[in-house]
């Protein structure tokens, strides 16, 4: 049942081949029997999952229902749910269980989906290979030695080893497409304003953004149709209506115009993923997609934009979390001051605190202008490429990551290399534009990752696009190897 | 040396919409401690602000109603700072572009006097919630609690220039504020309950110097009184310093108006670096000049129209017009009274004395004239009665105290007591007949005088009849007897 796309479960469980309450059970068996190799989850609610799934098989008695009805599903551990833990990968609220649902949580639940759990994640999204979490690391089911990438590294685990059909994440600045690259799995990132914000804890405001993390473009094709459209509670959602995002999937894509932008195939890339972006290129470009040069020239200025912007905001975000109302509070403060230090000391991580200094530092009198202000600057130059670059061509292409999933503990002490994971992928949430990454081949036994941006609310083009790449491949198809086998044993 | 006063104020005002700026929460005074405190106002993870549209719209109100720029755009800030009862750890608010831009109001003082002070902007922001230090009790009696319920509520912050030159010039502004918010009915007004608060910035010069002195910034004044205490105080602090060969420290105060002392809270040294950066969950506020223009268009009539035309046709004194106006209930019930009774004067005394006194009385509970117990249409039934001749001005205030005392109409209250003015000639005369008779002396004095003696010695006569009367014969009839029999 785990190797079923989620079209094949909508059908079997339309079908009556089996039902909602069976299929949950036998991904709650993957995940208590799989899962303590990789660590992708933080909280299973398994008691919970039954009964959703039993509500769903009434439902689904009573005729065709919504796509997703049914089906398991796992949230990245940043969207609030009601009455369970919603953590963010941190001490700080590793006792928290809020009284509410995150929008996205709402609309998958009115779906009827089944949630399995909350995924492991950076601390509060700050990180590219969720070795920050307060509960372990992950390990990328293709090689456990590795880093699944980060922050939504428990989502891309768990889809990628089969504990999940499909998992929501959020990208900042490369979290849903990094892990995708780096798991083998189908990341899409929509354009800002286009998933609600609305219980998502906040990490930098103006760029995160949930999607979905699934193995296919079809299957990131079903989750988007759920969790898109316009949220009255979120100000940043944009009134605008929602294709039906499966529809165009079969589409053709002759005459297809992609831009490679020559800023993405320079120094640092991997040779290895430089020649699976090329056969992914001949691949498109075999189905009638024509090829062209392009320049992005600010893109050597996104990552320290990013680290002024993201940080300047997490500062602010973060301040709520102060020991007063929920969450994390230390033993026995002597007095208030006492109380927020010592509160923020051992309820934050390492990441956590050099961001919010960061930041902090960022925004202090004396510093704005020359930070944060030259940052939202240079953000807007970044943009600017863009739109020059959407006037010539339809799609941008690239790699998702420079290199394959690295070691764990490999970056930990050098939080600038870390930070440079996301080198490719950070210049289209500084302009708020749609990304997806689809897996397109091995480089070293280890999965790559195939970039396109978009043009705004171009989902729909970049999953058809990535659809007719899948039709055409089977990198998507490929699964890692079970737990406790060496990479060697898969004929990659 | 002759030391002159610069102060400037910043005035913050609730703004009286049902809900919270930036979540539906109710805005209602006095509820339970944290009933009205949503997800959002608590600051939960993931919650996020939306912006009340009837907070702009008042916001934008009060920017025409002193003829300032409404801006197009404005930013919301997040202004960064730790305390208990800021639950997000920041304060959503306007720095840099602010809805309202600069504009000003026109004040009168004493001796007819006008000034106009500038008004350098006004912007939207959100109230914190309250640390409540005592009464919690038990187990936590050593702890200090947090109040929710006001944390998100709208306001207007407004920033005046320095251009007043006394608590005098000051306190004239700060009322006529009053009087436009409160006419345009963006607030309450309810001062008890800290719908206005004023910080207050004072600084001292040498007559004659041009340079600002350094200003001392008193924060979180909730009353005029304590505004004017507050700043006289400052004043005498700030002269007597640089007068001993000192200089003053920028710093904020506080001052206690039970002890009528201040104290210094922090140094300009001490003071927070709020790291403003514009809030990346809301939109700047774009709108258009139709919406402006909309809103001009049903603008409510402010004070300075409202005055004149009390003026104009009431024909009451700029004085009177001026305190009548300034408070809108008080207009609205002037007004009501009135078109019953159709004396405006008579009506304007009333309310400017008797009904004012009781309302500002020390021990009064009542906020504003809607909750006397006294309504317009029974005063108006009493200045009938005045003007009718049914009861001299005199025993009118005795029927007015029965009326406050909720004893039922000036008609109903007149009958009950037999107040009724006495106007029967028969009845009058045989007390002014009375009255010579027991008072042979007096009358003997009166004959003999000439006609100047005569009429100061009139009131003794008539005084004795409205005593015998207990008050109630009517005056002018009184008068027209005695002059007939004394005459004989």
């Amino acid at each position: 049942m785990h190797s079923k796309s989620l079209t094949e479960l909508q059908r079997g469980l339309a079908t009556g081949e089996f039902s909602s309450r069976e299929l949950t059970q036998h991904y709650l068996d993957r995940i208590q029997h799989l899962d303590s190799h990789y660590n992708s989850f933080i909280t299973v609610t398994a008691e919970q999952a039954i009964a959703q799934a039993v509500a769903a098989d009434q439902r689904l008695q009573q005729g065709p229902q919504q796509a997703l009805c049914g089906i398991p599903i796992a949230h990245k551990d940043i969207f609030c749910t009601e009455d369970v833990k919603t953590s963010c990968g941190s001490r700080m609220l590793d006792n928290f269980i809020p009284p509410y649902n995150a929008t996205v949580v709402e609309k998958f639940n009115s779906a009827g989906a089944v949630t399995l759990g909350k995924t492991n994640m950076d601390e509060f999204a700050m990180g590219s290979s969720n070795e920050s979490s307060f509960y372990g690391a992950v390990k990328n089911p293709w090689n456990t030695d590795c880093v699944p990438g980060g922050s939504s590294g428990g989502s891309a685990a768990a889809v990628a080893a089969q504990l999940a059909p499909a998992t929501t994440g959020t990208d900042t600045g490369g979290s849903i497409r990094q892990p995708a690259a780096l798991c083998g799995i189908t990341g899409l990132k929509p354009t800002y304003g286009r998933v609600s914000r609305y219980g998502m804890i906040a990490f930098a405001s103006s760029l995160d953004q949930g999607g979905p993390m699934t193995r296919s473009a079809e299957d990131a094709a079903l989750m988007l149709n759920v969790m898109a459209g316009f949220d009255p509670r979120d100000s940043t959602s944009l009134d605008r209506s929602v294709p039906d995002y499966s529809a165009t999937l079969g589409d053709s894509i002759e005459g297809l115009k992609i831009g490679l932008p020559k800023e993405f195939f320079g120094e640092g890339l991997d040779p290895k993923i430089a020649q699976i972006v090329a056969d992914a290129v001949a691949e498109l470009e075999s189905q009638g997609a024509t090829v062209k040069d392009i320049s992005l020239p600010n893109t050597e200025l996104a990552v320290p934009c990013y680290y002024i912007i993201a940080p300047s905001e997490a500062s602010a975000n973060l301040s709520r979390f102060d020991g007063v109302r929920y969450g994390y509070r230390c033993e026995d403060p002597l007095d208030l001051f006492d109380m927020y230090t010592r509160t923020r000391q051992e309820g934050f991580g390492e990441e956590v605190k050099r961001r919010i200094l960061v930041g902090s530092y960022a925004l202090s009198a004396g510093f704005y202008d020359a930070y944060y202000k030259k940052a939202q600057q240079i953000r807007r130059l970044i943009k600017n490429d863009f739109v020059a670059a959407f006037e010539q061509v339809d799609v941008i292409l690239g790699p998702t990551v420079p290199n394959p999933a690295f070691a764990l503990g490999e970056k930990n002490n050098d939080p600038v290399a870390m930070y440079l994971e996301d080198i490719y992928t950070i210049s289209t949430n500084l302009a708020g534009l749609p990304g997806i990454s689809v897996p397109a081949g091995f480089a070293a036994g280890k999965p790559a990752g195939l970039q396109l941006i978009g043009n705004y609310f171009s989902e729909q083009k970049l999953l058809n696009i990535a659809h007719r790449f899948q039709q055409g491949t089977d990198w998507h198809l490929q699964r890692p190897p079970l737990p406790g086998h060496s990479i060697t044993e898969f004929g990659a | 040396m002759i030391w002159e006063t610069v102060i400037g104020l910043e005035i913050h005002v609730q703004l009286a919409t049902a809900s919270k700026i930036f979540s539906a929460s109710s805005t209602a005074f006095g509820a339970t401690p944290n009933t009205q405190a949503s997800a959002v106002d608590l600051a939960m993870p993931g919650t996020l602000p939306v912006l009340n549209e009837q907070a702009l719209r008042y916001a934008i109100m009060f920017g025409l109603a002193i003829d300032a720029d409404i801006n197009r755009r404005s930013i919301f800030d997040r202004k960064n700072y730790f305390y208990p009862d800021s639950p997000k750890g920041y304060q959503t608010t306007q720095m840099d572009e602010p809805i309202v831009g600069a504009g000003s109001i026109d004040i009168a003082l004493s001796n007819d006097r006008q000034k106009t002070i500038r008004i350098h902007h006004a912007h939207l922001e959100e109230d914190a919630g309250k640390s409540v230090h005592e009464g919690l009790g038990g187990h936590n009696s050593n702890c200090s609690g947090i109040d929710l319920n006001r944390a998100g509520t709208p306001l207007i912050e407004i920033v005046s220039e320095p251009d007043m030159c006394s608590a005098e010039e000051a306190i004239a502004f700060a009322k006529k504020i009053h009087a436009i918010v409160t006419a345009l009915g963006i607030s309450d007004g309810e001062m008890s309950q800290g719908s206005m608060r004023f910080d207050v910035n004072v600084s001292v010069r040498p007559r004659g110097q041009d340079e600002l002195g350094t200003r001392t910034e008193t924060k979180n004044l909730n009353s005029f009184k304590f505004m004017e205490e507050a700043i006289a105080l400052e004043v005498e602090r700030q002269i007597d310093i640089l007068e001993d060969g000192g200089s003053i420290k920028q710093e904020t105060r506080l001052y206690n108006g039970d002890s009528k002392l201040s104290r210094s809270m922090r140094s300009k040294e001490e003071a927070n670096d709020y790291r403003y950066f514009p809030c990346p969950d809301l939109l700047p506020v774009v709108v258009e000049q139709s919406y402006i223009d909309a809103i001009a268009a049903d603008l409510p009539e402010l004070p300075d129209a409202r005055q004149a035309r009390f003026i104009d046709s009431y024909g009451l004194s700029p004085y009177d017009a001026g305190i009548l106006s300034g408070d809108r209930s008080m207009a609205s019930y002037f007004e009501a009274a009135t078109a019953l009774c159709e004396d405006p004067k008579l009506t304007a005394n009333w309310l400017i004395g008797e009904v004012s006194a009781r309302l500002n009385a020390v021990d009064s509970a009542l906020n504003s004239i809607d909750e006397a117990p006294v309504s317009a249409q029974q005063l108006a039934g009493l200045i009938t009665r005045i003007t009718d001749n049914s009861i001299s001005g005199k025993i009118a205030k005795q029927v007015f105290d029965a009326m406050w005392q909720g004893e039922g109409s000036a008609d109903d209250i007149i009958a009950a007591k037999g107040l009724k003015q006495v106007s029967d000639t028969g009845a009058l005369g045989s007390m002014v007949d009375e009255v010579i008779a027991a008072n042979p002396t007096q009358v003997e004095n009166y004959r003999n005088a000439d006609a100047d003696k005569r009429k100061k010695m009139t009131g003794f006569f008539v005084g004795q009849i409205m005593k015998a009367s207990k008050g109630q014969a009517n005056p002018g009839l009184v008068n027209t007897l005695l002059m007939e029999k004394l005459a004989d």
